[in-house]
């Protein structure tokens, strides 16, 4: 080694934030739009370790509060700066059981790094502690050196849960209870497991390699998995507790429904909810066009509409799969946008055109209904509104044509009706969400909910963070 | 899982799969439907329920083989295993006791017709049956129909059997007669049953339609199953697969459907050259 890193013990606290931000190795954006490989490649040993080492170990650690799992963050980092990294995933995962996922897919900016002293005094939270990136590494570093280890499960207890999705906040309450020796049957609706972290974000951002070794980890646990059974469909949620003798059950089904603009031309041919469009390419893998029988639509010109991750997700998908010209249009400026600050980063690099401040009101077809282009409006920011953003207010007279021949609308989902249709019992609200208590019962005993069918649309982090309530109630129940 | 127990090939096309899949067969009630996979790599498409038979845990699928998925699932034999099923998806039909029905089914779609038909005989409905296929070929489910219909009316396109004629003329005349039928289903091709709903119109008699749309998760997650039906968007998969004929856009859903159809037509090419390529090496 050229360099020889500083002993951590040494350090001084000017010394650590003199230590310059160290930036994540990514492939480079003109190779990586023709391959669905990961962008981003992982910090190295010498990378991680001077990351590590620029965290001041501040008594207050903002970062902890900021964390949905409250992992102790200044503990693990300071392993890592100290060179012990099974110690430092032994200490994440106390708390949290999906870091290779946490660490690549949890908005960090603005939870676990927003507070970050170092940012802080540095004034720029970009220059926070890469807290996510070192989580990411830790658990790239155990799964790489074969050490990965199920966590214990007590003795059996002859009671039964049910925990119906497995996507992020099942994951965490099938495997929060059944440690405590309680018997757990994992329901999935599709045929792979892992629900929004396999078919909804791509491969270039979470390989599904991952997911699918988290989920042998439930297996070995002892952990029973169940695929294609819909629940509310296979089997009433009531039949369940009524006669299949489970003890209690979580509802993680997820978000479901995806929202549509209402606007004239939104069922021509050529235009997908960004559900659609993503679990093509990623669930049936239709990138892979040789292979899959999954068709995926031929594009030229696509317009994504929305500013959130999962419109990122799509777009820069699109550009992937041979889109000549890939167009986002989001009706409020960069700031407001709900994606990550990374992913915007990302897509602009990918060469995803950026309208900003402009919103569909229509899109326009041929005569056999197929989709040729979108007639758009342009907006300006008003006053605030309730969500404390900027209000755009529309312009008029200002529409303008965009060509296109695929339209992805990702502006969220309304939650799944299936399991509300047929629990008449369960109490949802106005948006279909299931209402739960800050215990995350519902209003059915013995049943609990959790993630996107509780929160609306949110992230694995949160989802996770509503499993641990969840479980830690179902453990309380069950004694 | 899964296992096909019994196969029947019922025309050149046509197949009639008996599958063991007891979670299914306990919850599954006319009007419903599956989907499966077949290969690792295979799409998701939906199928409407033939059969079910609780007791013996047992589904029925009756299929075209119109695409890839349905030639592989064609290529299956008794005691192989479907890739994945599940189900049942979709709402039931509402089963009520009105009067008189008549039950159209076209081509394929006599299948998931003859359920619905047997239910609502079994309320106590008077059954009327109109059956019509391209050829004496291509009717199915005949017999079956003819042990619960109180009627049965019979149409070829070509006249090799029965009736030659589309099975609106036969449907007209139902809703021209003095007593006209208080309830119409219909089932098949999109084409056909935009007929039924248009020859219906004027008489005003409620006429239900089951749509087989372009689907991927059937639980409402995915939205590429909507219609337009009285304006309005809706999902096949959770608020179907059964709506008003009279509200349905049957072109927009016409033309969704074709929406790979290049694709696809060139999957379907390729699955009967190599079922020709595998004749000739078997002589």
């Amino acid at each position: 080694m050229d360099k020889i890193l500083p002993d951590n013990k040494d350090l001084k606290p000017k010394d650590r934030m003199a230590i310059p931000a160290q930036e994540m190795p990514l492939q480079d954006p003109v190779e990586r739009v023709d391959n669905m490989q990961e962008v981003a490649l992982g910090y190295t040993q010498e990378q991680a370790q001077l990351e590590a080492m620029r965290c001041i170990q501040c008594k207050s650690s903002p970062c902890i509060a900021g964390c949905p799992v409250q992992i102790d963050i200044p503990g693990f980092i300071k392993a890592i700066a100290d060179g012990e990294n099974k110690l430092a995933i032994d200490i994440i995962k106390k708390n949290s059981l999906l870091p290779a996922v946490c660490g690549r897919v949890c908005p960090q900016e603005t939870q676990c790094q927003a507070p970050c002293t170092v940012g802080k005094s540095l004034k720029d939270v970009n220059k926070a502690v890469s807290i996510g990136r070192l989580e990411r590494y830790v658990a790239d570093w155990e799964r790489d050196h074969a050490m990965v280890s199920a966590p214990k499960v007590e003795k059996e207890t002859g009671k039964k849960v049910a925990v119906i999705g497995s996507g992020p906040a099942s994951i965490t309450v099938a495997a929060d209870v059944r440690r405590e020796g309680h018997s757990v049957t994992m329901f999935e609706a599709f045929h792979k497991t892992g629900g929004v972290m396999v078919y909804g974000i791509p491969e270039f951002r979470l390989p599904k390699k991952i997911v699918h070794e988290e989920i042998d980890i439930l297996k070995t646990m002892g952990i029973e998995i169940k695929r294609n059974f819909v629940v509310g469909r296979t089997r009433k949620l009531a039949d369940f507790i009524e006669k299949d003798g489970f003890d209690a059950v979580f509802i993680g089904a997820g978000a479901g429904l995806p929202r549509f603009m209402n606007i004239e031309g939104e069922n021509l041919v050529g235009v997908f909810s960004a559900n659609e469009y993503l679990t093509r390419a990623n669930l049936m893998r239709a990138y892979d066009k040789d292979k899959a029988h999954t068709p995926m639509f031929d594009s030229r010109k696509v317009g994504v509409l929305g500013g959130g991750n999962v419109a990122m997700d799509a777009a820069r998908m699109a550009v992937r799969l041979g889109a000549e010209e890939v167009h986002l249009i989001y009706r409020r400026t960069e700031v407001e946008m709900p994606a990550r600050v990374e992913e915007v980063h990302h897509a602009r690099e990918e060469g995803v055109i950026f309208h900003l401040l402009e919103n569909a009101k229509s899109i326009i077809g041929d005569e056999n209904g197929h989709v040729i282009a979108m007639e758009c409006l342009r907006y300006e920011l008003g006053e605030p509104d309730d969500s404390g953003r900027r209000r755009p207010v529309v312009i008029n007279g200002s529409e303008f044509i965009i060509d296109l021949d695929t339209v992805i609308v990702a502006i969220g989902n309304d939650s799944n009706p299936l399991i509300k249709q047929t629990t008449p019992d369960l109490e949802t609200n106005k948006w279909g969400n299931i209402v739960v208590d800050e215990k995350c019962k519902t209003s059915i005993d013995g049943i609990y909910a959790g993630g996107d069918i509780v929160l609306g649309a949110a992230t694995v982090i949160l989802a996770m963070g509503q499993g641990r309530t969840a479980a830690k109630s179902i453990n309380e129940y069950l004694e | 899982m899964n296992k096909i127990i019994e196969k029947q090939q019922l025309s050149d096309e046509v197949f009639r799969l008996k599958i063991e899949a007891a979670l299914i067969a306990r919850e599954c009630l006319p009007g419903q439907f599956i989907i499966l996979q077949v290969a690792e790599d295979g799409e998701r498409i939906p199928l409407t329920i033939a059969d079910s038979d609780q007791k013996e845990g047992t589904i029925t699928l009756i299929f075209q083989t119109v695409g890839k998925t349905t030639h592989l699932l064609a290529e299956l034999h008794e005691r192989d295993d479907i890739l994945n099923l599940v189900g049942p998806l979709g709402k039931p039909t509402h089963v009520e006791k009105v009067g008189t029905v008549v039950c159209v089914g076209g081509g394929i779609g006599v299948a998931p017709l003859y359920p619905i038909a047997r239910a609502m005989k079994i309320i106590g409905n008077k059954l009327v049956v109109i059956i019509g296929a391209r050829n004496k070929d291509l009717i199915i489910l005949e017999d079956e129909m003819k042990l619960i219909a109180d009627e049965i009316i019979i149409c070829t396109d070509d006249g090799s059997y029965g009736r030659k004629a589309l099975v609106t003329a036969p449907l007209k005349e139902a809703c021209e007669e003095r007593e006209k039928p208080d309830l119409v289903i219909a089932i098949g091709p999109p084409v056909m049953m935009k007929f039924c709903a248009e020859t219906t119109r004027p008489y005003k008699v409620p006429t239900v339609v089951s749509l087989n749309t372009i689907m991927i998760d059937g639980t409402g997650m995915c939205g590429g199953c909507r219609v337009i039906v009285g304006g309005e968007t809706r999902f096949v998969c959770v608020d179907g697969p059964e709506f008003d004929g009279h509200l349905v856009d049957f072109n927009n859903m016409m033309q969704r459907l074709g929406s790979y159809k290049k694709r696809e037509d060139k999957d379907h090419e390729q699955c009967h050259l190599e079922i020709a390529a595998k004749k000739k090496a078997n002589g």
